[in-house]
């Protein structure tokens, strides 16, 4: 096992490095550059501007030059500092913004594993009964259903005719004047629509896959022969086919950790939210490829190590896979 | 009896309460004062924006919700009052001497920093060094670069001197000043005043929440006095439709709207009309359609006459603009002192377009598209993507420029592209696109000759000596009233030339909460006396202790 975690992880390094390095050339194939947004299509810039930024920046060296640059600095997990005029660093925009993605991410996802796994468990127990058709209906409409234009109705009714919910933003205005109860109030008060509208969105997938997997197990011959033993039926969902059927699940959190950090863009633009989607869209948009770079090294490193999570927890998990014995 | 006993009991106390109230607002009067008759301090002002700040100190920054921010936060020598004029802001005057070449401004003596040092010459000679700097990452240095000598003459008193007169120099010295006691010798791109700026301004800076909010505190000391409103809010709402519910909401207190907006999801809205204001006033931007002018086909100003004779400007005005724009005639605002009225205007005219192209040797062809020695009046006219309404007037121009005989390809693209391959590359035909107006008439930059060329303003490439002459001699003049006399000489030849067809000035359809007294529309906008804007004590929605 320890033997097999190592050559795993010794793999990671020249994927890693393949990863950035095709992302590096991408960014920099994009038209345009950091400097153009400072220093361009004004009357009132100076002509000289586009260069001193264009040098300021290092963006006159060739590319291969500039990656080296950059993987000298990451290779001490420095990222750099951002393009843009605040003067603040890679790590502290980035970490600025986890918090939040984080809290919505981890609420979101552990509300849809809650409600997805039995519904999906059930429709398969149930299935062709009306619950079961019911289900699929329900979870395939917020499947199918434009995420921001339910937000918009949602923060309409709510929001503005009603006044039950707040329409944008995390936070109150006066929440660092509020008592700790008042803030944790509030914290979920403006999280309801946000985490609600990702979890129906988010239903389909899980308990499509929960559905499946609990329906496959329930046909095995294990599970007739057990019944044939006239086991309590009570025993034979729980115990035999739940066991089994959840089983893949454990693939799909692992695979779910690089989502924890990613945020989606048309979500938090919708409701206010500063979270790491608008920070990597507005990045790409005014071509600050540090920060860009920043993201993206993340998201590779966390998808690495989540797939490399899944397939250990798998191990763990079900004794039929053993990795480093033939 | 219990009860009437609580009940006497809260009495007092609200009375003594009220009473402490007073008790305070005596205290208030320790701070300087504005005079507004009747205005009390309190409440605050509630901003949106799609984007985030980028920084905090305006001299480095370029987009418009850092200067939305720090112009609350400093102060430039001078600036421009509600009709335009040009007036002292830390300078109190100025002599102009030496036929332009010199300018000595005679500073306030008044002013403190935010921390509450003096401020003095020394921090306008840094600001100063600061943009001329090659290090300084700014795009705002070519004004300063002009500057011959900088002499700090004493405190309060510093002279600057340029090569020659440079009429813009004036109003290049109402960048912010920045502090040197707190700068000096510092790596300015990572100084914490970019994220924590001091500056001399009505608004002190409290917090800012990284894509959330930038929130400002009224200044007790501002030399031009408190202003009334406690707190200046800097939401970032970065989508326009939740923006528009937090302002129906009352979350927020003011928004630009679009035409669509204005014309038709507002006035029968009564959480709209209980709430807000709507005002209207030309906005300082237009648009036009240009020509690259290198091209052998837009080389004669007949047929770009004959263009601009067959654009219907009322029509888009009033199809895409729902009537919220006035035509324009050229590129300066109707209403301001160089604003030229009488100039040629094209008046939506078929026949005499196509008079003109036949006059420029163009004949129709079979297929109706005019065409001279064998070359069709065939071009691509482009714009960027994501803008609507210019995508809309492409749209129109292509059925309208069909009626005489001109075919036209549309072809959108996104704005980098667009710049970078296409505009900047001058590989294009005709564009759709639109510019500020500056409030110095200087047209340098964007119709002077010598700026023709890749990644410079003049990218239609108009040259015309004539004009190039009065830009050089309008730039030496300082009296507006001699100065406006080049600048309505070239609205006549650029009238005349067409090297852009002007469409028209948009109007700036802005409202604003109920609740502010003194807000009123002028020449410069509607936020320039946002310090005098006051709340009466009743209708103050935000409590702040001081």
């Amino acid at each position: 096992m320890m033997r097999y975690l190592a050559g795993r992880l010794a793999g990671m390094i020249p994927l890693l490095f393949g990863i950035t390095l095709i992302c590096f050339f991408v960014i920099h194939l994009a038209p345009g550059d950091p400097a153009q947004f400072l220093a361009s299509m004004n009357p009132k810039f100076s002509e000289t501007a586009h260069e001193k930024f264009v040098k300021m920046y290092g963006l006159d060296k060739p590319i291969y030059e500039q990656y080296w640059i950059w993987l000298k600095r990451v290779a001490v997990l420095d990222f750099g500092d951002s393009f843009t005029p605040d003067g603040k660093s890679v790590t502290t925009k980035i970490v600025e913004r986890l918090p939040v993605t984080i809290w919505l991410n981890v609420a979101g996802m552990a509300l849809i594993f809650l409600i997805a796994l039995p519904l999906g468990v059930l429709s398969a127990y149930k299935k062709n009964s009306i619950f079961d058709k019911s289900v699929t209906v329900f979870v395939f409409i917020g499947f199918a259903v434009p995420t921001f234009w339910l937000a918009l109705l949602c923060m309409y009714y709510f929001g503005v005719i009603k006044g039950w919910l707040p329409i944008s933003g995390l936070t109150s205005y006066n929440f660092d004047s509020m008592s700790f109860g008042g803030k944790v109030a509030d914290i979920l008060w403006h999280g309801f629509l946000p985490v609600f509208l990702s979890v129906f969105g988010g239903l389909a997938g899980l308990s499509r896959y929960a559905r499946n997997s609990m329906l496959e197990v329930l046909g095995e011959e294990y599970i007739i022969s057990a019944r044939a033993r006239g086991i309590p039926e009570r025993k034979v969902v729980f115990r035999h086919a739940l066991k089994n059927a959840l089983l893949p699940v454990v693939t799909i959190i692992g695979l779910s950790v690089p989502g924890l950090i990613g945020g989606s863009v048309i979500f938090e633009s919708i409701f206010g939210i500063a979270g790491m989607g608008q920070l990597f869209y507005q990045s790409v948009m005014s071509r600050d490829y540090p920060v860009v770079m920043g993201i993206l090294v993340i998201g590779a490193v966390l998808t690495l190590i989540g797939n490399l999570i899944s397939d250990i927890s798998y191990a763990l998990v079900d004794p039929r896979i053993r990795y480093g014995r033939k | 009896m219990i009860r009437k006993l609580l009940v006497c009991l809260l009495v007092l106390t609200l009375f003594a309460c009220g009473q402490k109230d007073s008790k305070n607002s005596g205290k208030e009067e320790s701070f300087k004062k504005r005079d507004i008759k009747g205005a009390v301090t309190g409440d605050a002002f509630v901003e949106s924006s799609l984007g985030d700040a980028t920084g905090l100190i305006m001299n480095i920054t370029s987009d418009s919700a850092s200067h939305s921010v720090t112009s609350k936060i400093y102060n430039g020598l001078v600036e421009y009052d509600k009709d335009l004029n040009i007036v002292g802001d830390l300078a109190r005057s100025w002599d102009i001497t030496e036929g332009g070449k010199v300018i000595v401004f005679h500073l306030r003596k008044d002013v403190k920093w935010h921390d509450g040092k003096p401020f003095t010459a020394k921090d306008v000679e840094f600001t100063y060094k600061f943009m001329i700097d090659p290090k300084t990452p700014t795009s705002y240095d070519a004004d300063f670069r002009l500057v011959k000598s900088f002499d700090v003459l004493d405190d309060y008193t510093v002279k600057v001197t340029y090569g020659e007169p440079y009429a813009p120099a004036l109003i290049s010295w109402s960048m912010s000043v920045l502090p040197s006691h707190l700068l000096e010798g510092q790596d300015v791109a990572k100084s914490p005043l970019l994220r924590k700026p001091v500056g001399t301004g009505p608004y002190k800076f409290l917090e800012w929440k990284a894509g959330e909010s930038i929130t400002l505190v009224a200044n007790n000391d501002y030399f031009k006095g408190r202003p009334y409103l406690d707190r200046y809010i800097f939401r970032i709402i970065p989508d326009t439709a939740t923006t528009f519910l937090e302002l129906l909401n009352g979350a927020i207190d003011t928004m630009g709207l679009t035409p669509l907006q204005w014309t038709k999801q507002t006035d029968t809205n009564p959480r709209f009309t209980s709430q807000y204001d709507k005002y209207q006033y030309l906005s300082f931007g237009y648009s036009y359609i240009g020509y690259n002018l290198a091209k052998p086909m837009f080389a004669d100003k007949r047929v770009r006459q004959a263009l601009s004779y067959a654009t219907p400007k009322e029509d888009i005005i009033k199809g895409i603009m729902f009537g919220l724009a006035d035509v324009a005639t050229g590129p300066f605002k109707p209403g301001t002192i160089w604003y030229n009225p009488n100039v040629k205007k094209y008046e939506y005219n078929v026949e005499k377009a196509k008079a003109l192209l036949e006059e420029a040797g163009y004949k129709p062809g079979k297929d109706g598209i005019m065409a001279k020695d064998g070359k069709k009046l065939e071009f691509e006219l482009m714009t960027n993507q994501g803008n609507t309404v210019r995508q809309s007037i492409c749209e129109v121009m292509q059925k309208s420029w069909e009626k005489i005989g001109v075919k036209v390809n549309i072809r959108v693209l996104e704005w980098a592209t667009f710049i970078n391959e296409y505009i900047n590359k001058q590989k294009f035909d005709a564009v759709v696109m639109g510019w500020n107006i500056t409030n110095d008439p200087d047209m340098y930059d964007v119709w002077h000759s010598s700026n023709c060329g890749g990644q410079k303003l003049n990218f239609v490439c108009y040259k015309n000596s004539e004009l190039d002459k009065l830009i050089i001699e309008g730039r030496k003049e300082f009296d507006p009233e001699k100065r406006k006399v080049f600048y309505h000489k070239a609205q006549e030849i650029l009238a005349e030339d067409q090297p852009y067809t002007f469409l028209y000035v948009p109007q700036a359809l802005v409202t604003i909460s109920k609740r502010f007294h003194e807000v009123s529309p002028a020449p410069a906008g509607i936020s320039y006396n946002q310090d005098d804007w006051w709340v009466k004590k009743e209708d103050q929605k935000y409590n702040y202790q001081q």
